[in-house]
């Protein structure tokens, strides 16, 4: 009998992220960052993106892009849990010879669809990538980009949700973790901007895996899909 | 006489036409060029409106899936203001656009600063991998265009602008071409400016070298054509100096001297027309001619 890795990452449930996590070390600052998204991250992988360890090349495969780079120790814990990355990377987080930045790098980790830090570049990249899906007849496979309330604030988010929006692009997908960091707050929700830029909306509580599986599986025909995580406030 | 951005519009809706992989991205800029072939392939024809963060990005997602996205509008826009987008968005992630600009430096000098991106080359040398062409002629950005398109997945830059040379060199992409030959200086005239320095240059024994590729910068070639004096006059239609570098590490093992000419750093607030601007800037055959006899003395 064999000691297969694989025989191994199926056993990982939602309880052992905590331990995975916990794993990494050396990025305390972004903590309640990187907490924040574990919840929508892990019903993402578990029950809503049709990508595998397997698949990660897949031309129909979904695309998950975590434009909220900052803290991803819950994304690497996730990525681990499913199979993408093996566990025993997780202790070199942030090191010289580890793929596992404090931004991750799409071209260092396996099923990393793309390198984030800087905010506000996944929704303009899930844009096009969306639109070149369907250029290439393509239309069954979902885009999904992870966003955070303060990520929010960069012009350029606006500027592709405005578009998205106005044409349509119904594969496209953002879940907006609202954890109340942004400096100058959402007045009236950032569903609402979504909303009024002709997208479906939704916004649910942020830790319920049952009211995010819904909302992200909710039908939104011929308008893209937007989902507001609320989490605890930060600090 | 054709200008290179109509040209470009042909050879686009040509290749969209040739190859599914193409696909080409506009803010609005350049869009009613594209209507006719945008009602054929409508999903290979975006127009993002007045957004270039999102163009770039956009072009990105679509190199992302596999396509070979095109992106074009003013290089102020194209490479200036989402310049984040360009080191991140395609760099950074891996995959490669083709991005045409126009108006360059001084296309449009009655519209002010705001329309004029002299830096862009300069900028785009901060990144690594970027092809850069600068043509001199609708010809050569038509096989300039071409080759950009089927360069792989690179990353690519086209410098498309009003100003051109009356007639067409045989360019070939990454290569220098020798124009005149002579036995003093080697004076490298970048695209547009070959004219002026082919009228800059008459009488004087230098070789003139032709470029309408910059990056990346044909060393080989510079060598070469050097004479008893390695003295090197660059002459660019963008910042003064962009490649005298490149110049200097072709040179690095022998005494040399390198003159770059180009558009000045120093803000030049009038408006007027590009013969006017060119002629303030000394990149008129008179202005050059001046400076390029006295550096060489």
């Amino acid at each position: 009998m064999t000691t297969e890795t694989s025989t191994e990452i199926h056993s990982y449930a939602f309880q052992d992220l905590p331990g995975l996590m916990g794993l990494m070390t050396g990025d305390e600052k972004h903590g309640p960052a990187a907490t924040s998204t574990l919840d929508a991250l892990w019903v993402l992988y578990d029950r809503v993106l049709r990508v595998t360890p397997d698949t990660v090349d897949a031309p129909d495969r979904d695309r998950f892009l975590l434009s909220k780079g900052h803290g991803p120790m819950a994304y690497y814990a996730v990525l681990a849990a499913k199979g993408f990355l093996p566990v025993e990377l997780l202790p070199g987080f942030g090191g010289y010879d580890s793929p596992l930045g404090h931004h991750p790098d799409r071209l260092l980790v396996p099923g990393v669809e793309i390198g984030s830090g800087s905010l506000g570049h996944g929704l303009p990249l899930a844009v096009g990538s969306a639109l070149g899906l369907r250029a290439q007849g393509l239309t069954d496979p979902a885009v999904w980009t992870l966003i955070g309330d303060a990520e929010f604030d960069e012009g350029s988010n606006h500027e592709a949700l405005a578009f998205a929006g106005a044409v349509g692009l119904d594969r496209l997908h953002v879940v907006a973790i609202d954890n109340s960091s942004a400096t100058h707050g959402w007045s009236g929700g950032i569903a609402a901007r979504f909303e009024a830029a002709g997208w479906s909306a939704r916004t649910v509580d942020g830790r319920d895996h049952q009211a995010l599986f819904e909302a992200f599986t909710a039908p939104h025909p011929g308008r893209p899909h937007a989902v507001v995580a609320q989490v605890e406030t930060k600090n | 006489m054709e200008t290179m951005r109509e040209r470009f519009v042909t050879v686009t809706a040509e290749l969209l036409e040739q190859d599914p992989r193409t696909a080409v991205v506009l803010a609005d800029i350049g869009a009613a060029g594209f209507t006719e072939v945008a009602r054929r392939h409508p999903d290979r024809v975006v127009n993002v409106g007045i957004r270039e963060q999102l163009l770039i990005g956009t072009a990105a997602g679509l190199a992302l899936t596999g396509m070979r996205p095109i992106a074009h509008t003013f290089a102020s826009f194209l490479v200036e203001r989402p310049f984040e987008q360009v080191k991140l968005d395609l760099g950074h992630q891996g995959v490669g656009a083709v991005l045409v600009s126009a108006m360059g430096s001084y296309d449009w000098p009655a519209g002010g600063r705001t329309h004029m991106s002299p830096g862009d080359v300069a900028l785009l040398d901060t990144l690594p991998g970027w092809t850069v062409h600068v043509p001199g002629h609708a010809d050569e950005a038509d096989a300039l265009l071409r080759h950009a398109v089927a360069d792989g997945d690179s990353n690519v830059y086209v410098r498309l602008s009003a100003h051109q040379n009356a007639a067409a060199q045989p360019v070939e992409p990454g290569r220098f071409l020798t124009v005149r030959h002579g036995a003093g200086a080697v004076v490298l005239a970048v695209g547009p400016m070959l004219d002026a320095v082919l009228a800059a240059t008459e009488g004087l024994d230098v070789t003139v070298l032709y470029a309408a590729s910059v990056r990346p910068f044909d060393r080989a070639a510079l060598r070469s054509a050097l004479g008893a004096r390695a003295d090197v006059v660059l002459v660019e239609p963008y910042l003064a100096g962009t490649s005298n570098n490149e110049a200097h590490e072709a040179l690095a093992d022998l005494p040399h001297r390198v003159l770059g000419l180009g558009v000045p750093r120093e803000e030049h607030r009038h408006y007027g027309s590009m013969d006017e601007h060119l002629a303030a800037y000394g990149l008129d055959a008179t202005g050059l001619r001046a400076r390029i006899t006295g550096f060489l003395g």
